[in-house]
């Protein structure tokens, strides 16, 4: 028999019973809340007559529909009022954590939940909402749920589950000069597309992964649905350990040894076998930009807007056509020098410690084009401490840029902070989707150093060039 | 949920790839709008101008369409975020089954969730319905048959799809995946009772 893969050790002891048909029955370790889908679950498991199963594994934290304005309240987004009541009661009287806003633990659920120490090695973690396979760059089998799967493990703590097949994505060189983790998933996600990844478990590999610090490898994780993967994982490793060692909801003293023991014995074995393979060699992996309206409308920022006569097939030659029409971009033509009206640092992707020194690093001593508004927009409330001890906010509001309050803010636009419309927007979030930053919003996604080069240079720009 | 026996009607052809859920409902009408309300905000992007009147170049303003309970899209439909709003809002349009290539896997979970049926055919057998339902707006008909797993094409063309037989019975019967697993319920507390001892770390 060969040998198991990371993705199988963890959902094989997770199975609690066989339902026939190659459907299980799987625990479910974790818990995550937000306020946009988490009060409006609870309530639903209470309408149903249930209550949740396991409280204490269960956390909570506002983030979608908050304002992220200086000196915001519960009802400076008028509409996000009540969630966040609603989510405030609720956890209260099941007794589930709730890090409330302006709190230390408060912050974007994904960018919170490693950085608490919430999610480890081997567990199995969801939350109502997709970008959950960030968890992953922990090893953490961690996917989204729609609001009935939210109800279902919140009453039983499992989930009915059908296994995926494995597809290992391996990264393999030296990160090259301006290169980050989010133009290395953006080149692969250019490279196979966004449906590349559906009905697949991810595994992302390589010397490259192996040489990445915990953050990037969130990063990289994060973006694994934009490939059409509902989980993508790294295994643990010594990084791994280290990062999570002494973390809020990590194991201490002894406890954390049999841990470490275990979480060691994760990895995929060396003769596993994965149903798809993509390997990239590092060293063709530049700096990227999206262009259209899809992650995998991306190409090098030293490139040229596609031309949709030379699209592979038909209905690509039209998806290309609509997204420029879109975007008002004409093809052909080098997207660097394209002008920019927004920039946006922030999101579970790229809104940690790591992605704010990347940025602040571009903008340090410079000053945005008087045309741009930029905002940054920490990740969490601990990360905005970090940052500000630093001194990283005053490298940002030095160069003009808007220094934040934590949330979801401009990636989702679902708290009224939107990107008007047919203004352009580098955004460091990870969709660029038909009005995800608001109606008629146009986005080109990026790194935070591209995205700050942006915001420097008042249009799309090569950081490589600075 | 509501059951899913079979359903006759116009199909509209809506032939793009990676529709994703945010073109399906957009996220600030599930902050605050009732959820068997979001109908009328289903794929509001498309449909309207930046005015906000309709736009008449969108397939789905056609008079034939408008009222379609069938959806024929291209390649990953249902791709990006996990709301499940996108699935009550087609739903509430009066969308009862989705015939695409292949889906968003978050998409495809809540659809049987809920009693939309996505059914999955090669692109080509989607283009076919799409042209012969093209031929004769508003008059072509389209079957979806889940007890016989098969689509019925307006010239009478019988093309069968395939379906995991625990969800098509879930479908069929309407059934409530809770009160089935807590079925399990002495299983599921013995695997924690173990996994207690075994990783005792994972409980807080
Ligand atoms: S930052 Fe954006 S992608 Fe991440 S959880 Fe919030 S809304 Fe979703």
């Amino acid at each position: 028999m060969p040998g198991k893969t990371l993705f199988d050790k963890i959902w094989d002891s997770h199975v609690v019973a066989d339902l026939g048909g190659g459907v299980v029955l799987l625990h479910i370790d974790r818990h995550l809340l937000h306020d946009l889908s988490g009060s409006g679950a609870l309530k639903e498991v209470e309408a149903k007559g249930y209550v949740p199963a396991q409280p204490q594994l269960a956390f909570a934290t506002p983030d979608h529909a908050i304002s992220t304005r200086a000196g915001r309240t519960d009802d400076t987004f008028p509409a996000g009022g009540p969630l966040l009541r609603g989510l405030r009661q609720r956890t209260s009287k099941y007794g589930i954590r709730l890090f409330d806003m302006g709190q230390d633990g408060n912050g974007i659920v994904h960018v919170v939940g490693p950085e608490l120490g919430i999610t480890l090695p081997g567990t199995t973690l969801i939350c109502g909402d997709s970008h959950t396979c960030t968890h992953g760059g922990l090893g953490a089998l961690a996917f989204g749920v729609g609001s009935s799967e939210l109800v279902h493990a919140l009453a039983t703590q499992t989930l009915v589950q059908r296994k995926p097949k494995r597809l290992r994505v391996s990264f393999e060189g030296k990160l090259p000069k301006g290169v980050t983790p989010k133009d290395m998933i953006l080149h692969v996600i250019g490279e196979i597309g966004a449906a590349a990844g559906t009905g697949h478990a991810v595994e992302y590999a390589g010397s490259a992964i192996r040489a990445l610090p915990v953050e990037g490898r969130l990063t990289i994780c994060n973006l694994s649905i934009e490939m059409g993967a509902r989980t993508g994982m790294v295994a643990p490793d010594d990084t791994t350990f280290q990062y999570l060692a002494g973390r809020d909801f990590a194991p201490k003293g002894a406890l954390w040894d049999r841990a470490v023991e275990h979480w060691r014995t994760l990895g995929s074995d060396a003769d596993a076998r994965f149903d798809r393979e993509h390997t990239v060699d590092m060293a063709r992996v530049v700096p990227q930009i999206t262009w259209g309206t899809s992650p995998e409308h991306v190409v090098a920022v030293d490139g040229l807007i596609p031309d949709p006569a030379r699209a592979p097939d038909e209905n690509r030659r039209k998806a290309w056509e609509a997204a420029l029409a879109y975007q008002g971009l004409e093809p052909g033509k080098p997207i660097a020098g394209t002008r920019v009206d927004w920039v946006f640092i922030g999101s579970c992707t790229n809104s940690r410690i790591s992605d704010l020194r990347a940025a602040a690093e571009v903008a340090r001593g410079r000053q945005r084009a008087a045309h741009v508004n930029a905002w940054v927009v920490p990740g969490s409330e601990r990360v905005k401490r970090e940052a500000e001890a630093e001194g990283l906010d005053k490298v940002f509001t030095a160069a003009g840029f808007e220094w934040r309050e934590p949330g979801c803010s401009m990636c989702v636009a679902s708290n009224g902070e939107t990107v008007p419309r047919g203004q352009r927007s580098v955004s460091t979030s990870n969709r660029n989707f038909v009005g995800r930053q608001g109606p008629g919003a146009r986005t080109h996604l990026a790194s935070p150093a591209m995205a700050a080069a942006a915001a420097i240079r008042g249009a799309i720009a090569d950081v490589r060039t600075l | 949920m509501e059951k899913f026996t079979k359903v006759t009607g116009v199909a509209a052809p809506l032939m793009r790839q990676n529709v994703d859920t945010d073109l399906i409902i957009r996220i600030e009408r599930l902050v605050g709008t009732d959820r068997s309300d979001l109908g009328p905000h289903c794929f509001e992007q498309l449909r309207l101008k930046a005015d906000g009147t309709a736009d008449p170049a969108c397939v789905l303003n056609h008079a034939a369409y408008r009222d379609a309970p069938i959806l024929l899209a291209a390649e990953n439909f249902g791709c990006g975020s996990s709301r499940e709003g996108a699935v009550w809002a087609l739903m509430g349009a009066g969308v009862k089954a989705v015939i695409a290539p292949s889906y968003g896997d978050i998409f495809f979970n809540n659809c049987f969730q809920n009693g939309l049926l996505p059914v999955a055919l090669p692109i080509a057998e989607v283009e076919r319905l799409a042209e012969e339902t093209r031929a004769s707006p508003g008059n072509a008909r389209v079957t979806v048959d889940l007890e016989e797993h098969v689509v019925v094409s307006p010239t009478g063309r019988r093309i069968a799809f395939e379906i995991e037989g625990r969800r098509r019975d879930a479908l069929l019967q309407g059934l409530d995946d809770i009160a089935l697993t807590l079925k399990h319920a002495e299983t599921i507390a013995g695997w924690q009772n173990a996994d207690r001892a075994q990783r005792p770390w994972v409980w807080l």
